[in-house]
C-alpha cells in the first residue's frame, strides 16, 4: 500500500503585491483536498514586502503561509522563482502543489516540475482524491490526487494521476474553482530564506506595461456573448446594448474575436476565459466545444441562434430560434420596460 | 552577428475535426484516426526563426518527435527556408508525457549547440504549454514564454512577451528558448522553388540511440504521469424550454428571469 504525507500547497500568485484571485481559488480548492486528506494547507508566498498579504490567504482557507521575500523577486522571473520553490519543496516535501493556469503559473509550474522530475497536469478543471491501481504492474496506491481536465480541443475529460513522482503538481484554470468566504482564522506565518546571494540571473527586466482591463468577465453576473452567427460589427454593438440593459458585460466566441466583432479580451472558451455568470445570453453562437469548454458551468444559459440544430441548445436552458436582430431589440424593450 | 536557431515542431491531430472514438483503450490518442496538420503555434515559433535569419544571418534547424509521418512538416519547414530539419523517431520515445518529451527534445536540441531555440506556446492536441519551459530548463537556459517580438542588444535578446496583465520587455543572455504565441506573426508562404526541391526529400532520423538518451528518461518509463480515466463530452440537457422570437414570450422568459432574481 502506498499513501502520502505532507502539506497541500497552492502556489500564491502575487504581482506589484497584490494578490492574483486565482490564490484564493486554489485555496478553496486546496482546503477540500487538506481536509480529506487530514493534512495542513499551505500558501506559498513569494515577493518582496509581501507579509501583508498573508493574513488574507489565511482568512482564504490557509493553515500555513510559506514566504519567501527578498529583494530580488521583486518581479516574477522564471530562473530564480523556479529555484527558490524548489529549494523550499526539497526542504518541507509537500505531497501536492497546485498552480494557477495563468501566464505566470504556466512558466513556472513547468520548469519546476522539470527540475524535480516529477508530474505535472496542465489546465485542470476539477481535482479529487482518489485511488489509483497500476493496470501494468498491479500496484495500488491510495489517496492520490486526481487531476481532471479536458483533452484534444475540450472532447475529451482526462483524469490524470502521478502516483510515484512526489509532490503531485497540477495547475488550474482561472475562474474554475470557488474561493472560499473569508473568515477571520489563525494561522503560522513561516518566512524561509531566498538564498540568491551567489545566483546570477539571466534575464533583465526593462519595462512593464499593465494593461488596465476595463472587461471584467469573470466578475459579471450577467454577460451577453457573440459568436460568428452575429454577421457584422455593427450588429455586436446590440450585445453592447442589451449587457448595458442588464448590468452585464460583453464576451466573444473565438470565431467573433477572430472575425474582428470584439476585442481578444473578451474571449470566452478553451484559449480565452472560463466563465460561470449567473445568466449567459449566447448570441450566433453554434456552439462548438472549446467555447462550451468556458462557458457552460454558466448558471443559466439562453441561446439564440437561427439554427435550431446548433449545438448551443444542448446546453441552453432556453432556446430561441430566431434572428438576433430581432430577438435581442424586443429584449432590451422589455427589460426597459420594467 | 548571426544566429544559430533550432525549432521544435509536431504534427498534431486537428483537434478542432475530432469525430467518432479518437482515444485508444490505453487512454493514448488514435492518431491515425484524424487529419494530421502542422501545430498552429509551431507555425508562429518557425516564423519567427525565418525572421531572426532574415534579418541577421545565421541558420535554422527543425526538428520534430513523431511518427514517420511527421515527414510532412518538416517538409513545409524546407518550403520556408529551413536550412536542415531532422525528425526523432523511436518506440522508445512511445508514450511520453511532457516531462520524457522535454528530455528527448533537449538531447536533440543539444546536438546543435543553438543560440536560440524556438517551441510554439502549446499544441492543440494537449495544450499543455509545458514541453517548452522543460527543453529550457533541461539545457539550462532561462525560458521566454508568450514571446511576441524579438531583436538584439549587445548580445542579449531583446524580447516583448505576453503576461497575461501587460507587456513585458526584457534582455535575455543567449542561449535562450522562446515560446511564441499567434501574436508574433504568420508563417510566410511556401517558396515554389523551394517546394520543387524538397518535394520527395526524405528528413534525417535520429533514434533515441543517437542523441544519447537515457532509456529510463523516454517514454512511459521516463513518464511520471499516467492516464487513469478517459471521458467523452457529453453535452448534457438541461431542462431544455423553447421560447418564440415573439414579444410576448420574451416578456414572460424576462418575468420568470426577474421572478427567480437571476436578473435585477
Amino acid at each position: 500500500m502506498n499513501t502520502r504525507s505532507g502539506e497541500v500547497w497552492v502556489y500564491a500568485e502575487q504581482e506589484e503585491g497584490v494578490q492574483s484571485d486565482i490564490a484564493f481559488e486554489l485555496l478553496g480548492k486546496g482546503r477540500e483536498l487538506a481536509d480529506k486528506l487530514g493534512t495542513k494547507l499551505a500558501a506559498v508566498l513569494v515577493g518582496s514586502n509581501v507579509q501583508g498579504l498573508a493574513q488574507a490567504l489565511i482568512n482564504s482557507g490557509a493553515d500555513i503561509v510559506h514566504i519567501v521575500d527578498d529583494p530580488k523577486l521583486v518581479n516574477y522571473i522564471g530562473l530564480p522563482y523556479r529555484r527558490v520553490l524548489t529549494s523550499l519543496i526539497k526542504k518541507i516535501s509537500p505531497q501536492i502543489f497546485l498552480f494557477g493556469a495563468t501566464h505566470m503559473g504556466r512558466d513556472l509550474a513547468p520548469a519546476v516540475a522539470s527540475e524535480l522530475r516529477c508530474g505535472l497536469t496542465a489546465d485542470c478543471t476539477d481535482l479529487q482524491i482518489g485511488d489509483y491501481t497500476d493496470k501494468k504492474t498491479g500496484e495500488n496506491f491510495t489517496n492520490i490526487l486526481h487531476q481532471i481536465r479536458p483533452a484534444f480541443g475540450g472532447n475529451i475529460i482526462a483524469t490524470i494521476v502521478n502516483p510515484r513522482n512526489w509532490p503531485q503538481m497540477a495547475t488550474v484554470r482561472e475562474g474554475v474553482m470557488k474561493a472560499l468566504e473569508r473568515t477571520e482564522r489563525s494561522g503560522e506565518v513561516i518566512n524561509h530564506a531566498a538564498e540568491l546571494d551567489d545566483f546570477q540571473i539571466p534575464v533583465e527586466i526593462v519595462s512593464i506595461l499593465r494593461k488596465h482591463s476595463s472587461v471584467n468577465l469573470k466578475g459579471a453576473r450577467v454577460i451577453v456573448c457573440g459568436g460568428a452567427g452575429v454577421g457584422s460589427k455593427e450588429n455586436f454593438q446590440l450585445l453592447h446594448d442589451l449587457a448595458d440593459a442588464l448590468g452585464g458585460a460583453v464576451g466573444g466566441s473565438r470565431a467573433a474575436v477572430d472575425l474582428g466583432y470584439c476585442e481578444h479580451e473578451r474571449q470566452i472558451g478553451q484559449t480565452g476565459v472560463t466563465v460561470r455568470p449567473a445568466l449567459m445570453i449566447s448570441c450566433g453562437i453554434s456552439g462548438a466545444v472549446q467555447h462550451l469548454a468556458g462557458m457552460q458551468d454558466s448558471q443559466k444559459i439562453i441561446a439564440i441562434n437561427t439554427d435550431k440544430d446548433a449545438p448551443i441548445f444542448k446546453v441552453a436552458h432556453y432556446g430561441i430560434v430566431g434572428d438576433l436582430k430581432v430577438v435581442i431589440p424586443m429584449l432590451i424593450k422589455t427589460l426597459k420596460a420594467k | 552577428m548571426s544566429y544559430t536557431s533550432v525549432v521544435c515542431i509536431k504534427q498534431v491531430p486537428d483537434t478542432a475535426k475530432v469525430t467518432g472514438k479518437a482515444m485508444k483503450e490505453d487512454g493514448t490518442i488514435n492518431r491515425a484516426a484524424l487529419p494530421a496538420i502542422f501545430n498552429p503555434e509551431d507555425t508562429n515559433a518557425l516564423e519567427a526563426a525565418l525572421s531572426v535569419k532574415e534579418r541577421f544571418g545565421g541558420k535554422v534547424i527543425a526538428i520534430t518527435m513523431g511518427l514517420p509521418a511527421a515527414q510532412a512538416i518538416l517538409r513545409e519547414a524546407l518550403y520556408r527556408g529551413v536550412d536542415e530539419v531532422y525528425l526523432v523517431t523511436d518506440r522508445k520515445a512511445a508514450g511520453s508525457d511532457t516531462l520524457a518529451t522535454s528530455y528527448i527534445l533537449s538531447k536533440a536540441v543539444e546536438r546543435f549547440s543553438p543560440d536560440l531555440v524556438f517551441c510554439g506556446r502549446q499544441a492543440i492536441d494537449g495544450d499543455t504549454a509545458q514541453t517548452g519551459p522543460q527543453i529550457a530548463e533541461k539545457l539550462g537556459m532561462p525560458a521566454v514564454t508568450y514571446l511576441e517580438s524579438i531583436d538584439f542588444k549587445d548580445g542579449r535578446a531583446l524580447v516583448q512577451r505576453d503576461i497575461g496583465t501587460g507587456v513585458e520587455t526584457d534582455l535575455v543572455e543567449l542561449p535562450a528558448l522562446f515560446t511564441v504565441t499567434e501574436k508574433f506573426g504568420e508563417l510566410r508562404p511556401a517558396d515554389v522553388r523551394l517546394v520543387m526541391k524538397y518535394k520527395n526529400y526524405e528528413p534525417n532520423t535520429l533514434s533515441c540511440d543517437d542523441i544519447a538518451c537515457d532509456a529510463s528518461r523516454c517514454g512511459f518509463a521516463g513518464s511520471p504521469t499516467s492516464v487513469n480515466k478517459i471521458e467523452s463530452v457529453v453535452l448534457a440537457g438541461k431542462g431544455f424550454k423553447s421560447i418564440e422570437p415573439k414579444i410576448d414570450a420574451i416578456e414572460a422568459l424576462v418575468k420568470e428571469l426577474r421572478d427567480e432574481h437571476t436578473i435585477g
